[in-house]
């Protein structure tokens, strides 16, 4: 639970609500995970970029997604090289400096650095610490029986976690809880893409992020909450070109930047925290439950540069999700050090150019706090497209 | 008959390597020049198994990417990626092949073949993303064979465990879709007892490698693990389940059991015996060695040795009987023991210590590959607390010249002979 929180939202005004999740998301000290822990509960903690957290959710624990944090890395530093992402420093960080307690750590095949960390974590911290195994290889006939089996051995190690026994109807209520969160992200999503003038771009993200640092439920409720006031928001809109951003599936923007973006543009659609929508409808409540999620990962899911499926072109999926959401430019990103991210790069932008579709490149990082020359780039970019 | 001397055997597995080598390079030229094209593999996983077994021939982009380097030449490649979007932030082997891709296969060593197949592994992300960029540029079959690592240190699934046969299952099945390409892309049948004698060679050569990197025990030690060691690995990758390998190796090991037999190592005086961590550094390829041999200092181990040979140090040997199953099971052991010796390193080098007499570590991380690099200060902090052995952290590249300081690593370097030799000193007095 996280009643400190939901305390401050219930019967609030919008603004109020938006703040609390902004002032929340940035506090990196967790507040809603230490509150968790305070009251008995056990946290698995997941990096980027999906992670099937309805088996956790089921054991009782609280899947907190892990992606950094605006921290300096004083503790981590020692610990890596030069060359590496920001997000992996500052994951390990927040964890060294106890700004975050776990019970579990689960990292993914997601990139090189990534797959390192479960030999870090494990390294420097008694709790289990592993890699889930996500395959890397949809296109396999057998990768759906594969996942399921994975997901099983997930399935076990929270369950000696936790000594709490997780059943298949446990499982299925689970899946149900997700189900309504994505569906409800799913409107979010629509009223940016339709409506964008009603909700700033860092109002949004904050909303949607709080998804991974508190209980499904919670959220759910909180989403049920603010949806229907900012349907309702009054608003003009702008004379502002609708971009979708691309670039934020693992290392998160600063707030700062998507602020900034936000007043440049519409952000009609993104990749922020892709991973919380990653699965695209509901999950089926079947008699078999693991192999339901693994089904819809593997059938129903989104795209990003570090999952491989020779179905998602990424440009093609990129410029799908502009299509859809009837976007005019495109900013693509990526991390600095981000292997994945600079690679695809150079896919999108030959595929942008081929598609004649405008688009802006360019770097950050996670801590990074001057925005003042990006800031004139993009505007200048944007007025091109307005003006020009 | 013929008699073993010293003149004849030592330095023939050397000579010999070379000669395989170029051999393999000359017939990757021969393929391109008679406009065919080849199967694009990666050096952990490369199933030559199969593609041997369909006759085709294999490229190591990895390999060609490096002999750029080597030959001092990779510059004008890696920019040439730039030029066309590629960041300087990523793997300087992508980027020298794609440098190579763009001059039409235009290669130091010679011509080098269009893709008409890649297969890979998932055990560096890298690979995915590389062979992503060959599917863009040539339209044809990328063939993943996913293969689960462990997932902790130590906690991989244990053979005959439910977890080991759900990852065997996945990897045989994807096997079998790997022939089926194979099939279409060839189309030549399926010839599983041709798919057993390219197995029976890898065995050999496998049973030999194993053999070859503990005869390096042995004092002085007998093959250079840096130098020598890479014109070892690459014969075991580039002729994997060819049957000149398996004779190579197994001449090889005669080589060194002749040396240990005659006390022969590969310096005059082997005062330091070195493990090396990491890629090695190819724009100096040579010199960085002689800053240690300078010292008297030999790599007598690598981790490198390990991975890049795909996990042979295992020696796994394929029950040719059951020749699938058994692919799938020894690429699944071997690979993913692969993977364990770039991520969890520290228990792999711990493990080489005593037996190899190991004196100080050379971790090279490296900014090109971060699969090799991102845990190496961690390890190496965790392995010290737990052993105490010096060692000594240089970070450059394996690629890159703009990255590589030749002079500071000097200094570095000699300043971590100095302490060896003071605390060789200190303990002498303290006796």
């Amino acid at each position: 639970m996280s009643k400190t929180f939901m305390d401050k939202i219930r019967g609030q005004s919008l603004e109020e609500v938006l703040y609390q999740c902004r002032e929340t998301y940035e506090d990196t000290h967790f507040p809603t995970v230490k509150e968790w822990r305070a009251s008995g509960g056990k946290v698995l903690g997941h990096f980027q970029v999906f992670f099937p957290a309805e088996i956790a959710h089921a054991a009782g624990m609280l899947p907190l997604n892990l992606h950094g944090a605006n921290v300096q890395p004083d503790q981590a530093d020692s610990r890596f090289g030069s060359y590496l992402c920001s997000t992996i420093k500052t994951t390990l960080e927040i964890a060294l400096s106890e700004q975050v307690v776990l019970d579990a750590f689960i990292t993914h095949p997601i990139c090189d650095a990534a797959r390192n960390l479960g030999a870090i974590f494990g390294r420097n911290f008694d709790y289990p610490c592993e890699i889930l195994y996500l395959p890397q290889n949809p296109n396999s006939a057998s990768s759906i029986d594969y996942l399921a089996g994975e997901y099983g051995r997930l399935k076990r190690l929270v369950q000696k976690i936790t000594g709490t026994e997780v059943s298949d109807d446990a499982l299925r209520n689970s899946i149900g809880v997700f189900n309504r969160n994505r569906e409800l992200l799913r409107e979010l999503y629509d009223i940016k893409r339709e409506s964008p003038e009603k909700i700033a771009a860092e109002d949004a993200y904050a909303l949607m992020a709080m998804a991974g640092r508190m209980p499904r439920e919670d959220h759910n409720e909180l989403m049920e909450y603010a949806l229907p006031m900012i349907h309702a928001v009054d608003a003009k809109r702008e004379d502002r070109i609708r971009v979708v951003y691309e670039g934020s599936f693992c290392e998160q923007l600063p707030f700062d930047m998507v602020r900034m973006i936000g007043r440049s543009a519409y952000v009609v659609d993104d990749d922020f925290l892709i991973g919380l929508r990653w699965i695209l409808s509901d999950i089926a409540q079947g008699e078999e439950p693991l192999t339901d999620m693994a089904r819809a990962y593997i059938e129903d899911s989104s795209y990003s540069p570090v999952q491989h499926d020779l179905r998602k072109r990424k440009e093609d999926m990129l410029i799908a999700r502009i299509r859809h959401a009837r976007g005019e430019a495109a900013i693509v990103t990526a991390a600095k050090m981000c292997e994945p991210g600079l690679e695809e790069q150079v896919a999108y932008i030959y595929g942008l150019e081929k598609a004649n579709i405008p688009f802006f490149v360019s770097e950050f990082e996670e801590n990074q706090t001057s925005f003042s020359d990006l800031e004139l780039q993009l505007e200048t970019f944007m007025e091109n497209l307005l003006f020009v | 008959m013929s008699t073993t001397t010293t003149e004849n055997i030592v330095g023939r597995g050397n000579r010999e390597g070379a000669a395989l080598f170029r051999d393999w390079f000359q017939e990757l030229n021969q393929t391109a020049e008679e406009g065919k094209n080849a199967a694009y593999v990666f050096v952990m996983g490369s199933f030559n198994e199969i593609l041997k077994s369909f006759d085709l021939p294999v490229v190591f982009p990895e390999i060609n990417s490096l002999q750029t380097a080597v030959r001092r030449v990779a510059q004008e490649y890696l920019e040439e990626a730039e030029d066309h979007g590629y960041s300087p932030d990523i793997c300087g082997y992508v980027k020298a092949d794609i440098g190579t891709q763009l001059r039409g296969g235009e290669h130091p060593m010679g011509q080098i073949p269009k893709p008409a197949i890649a297969v890979l592994t998932n055990a560096c992300n890298t690979y995915l993303k590389w062979a992503e960029a060959w599917e863009r540029m040539y339209e044809m079959p990328v063939v993943t064979v996913d293969i689960p690592g462990n997932r902790s240190a130590g906690g991989g699934s244990a053979i005959g465990s439910r977890d080991f046969k759900n990852d065997v299952k996945y990897v045989e099945a994807q096997i079998r879709e790997l022939i089926t390409i194979c099939e279409k892309v060839t189309g030549k049948k399926f010839d599983i007892d041709k798919l057993r004698d390219v197995m029976g060679h890898v065995n050999r050569m496998s049973s030999s490698w194993q053999k070859l990197l503990d005869l390096n025990k042995n004092h002085p030690s007998v093959f250079n693990a840096l130098t020598d060691g890479t014109i070892f690995l690459g014969v075991a990758n580039g002729l994997r389940g060819d049957e000149r390998a398996a004779k190579y190796f197994e001449d090889l090991v005669e080589e060194m059991e002749y040396k240990v037999a005659h006390d022969i190592g590969t310096i005059t005086e082997e005062e330091w015996r070195l493990c090396f961590v990491g890629v090695p550094c190819y724009p100096i390829f040579r010199r960085f060695n002689e800053m240690f041999s300078e010292w008297k200092g030999t790599f007598v181990h690598s981790t490198y040795l390990w991975f890049a040979s795909g996990g042979s140090n295992l020696g796994y040997q394929y029950d040719l009987s059951n020749p699938l199953a058994s692919l799938a099971e020894g690429n699944l052991i071997s690979v993913r023991d692969a993977m364990d010796s770039m991520f969890h390193h520290d228990t792999v080098v711990e493990s080489m210590i005593d037996g190899f007499g190991i004196d100080g570590i050379i971790y090279h991380p490296i900014k090109s590959c971060r699969t090799v690099s991102t845990g190496l200060a961690d390890g190496r902090r965790a392995l010290a607390e737990r052993r105490g052995i010096p060692s000594l952290f240089l970070e450059s590249d394996m690629m890159d010249q703009r990255v590589v300081a030749e002079a500071q690593m000097k200094n570095r370097v000699d300043a971590f002979f100095e302490g060896l030799v003071a605390r060789r000193q200190q303990n002498k007095i303290i006796q």
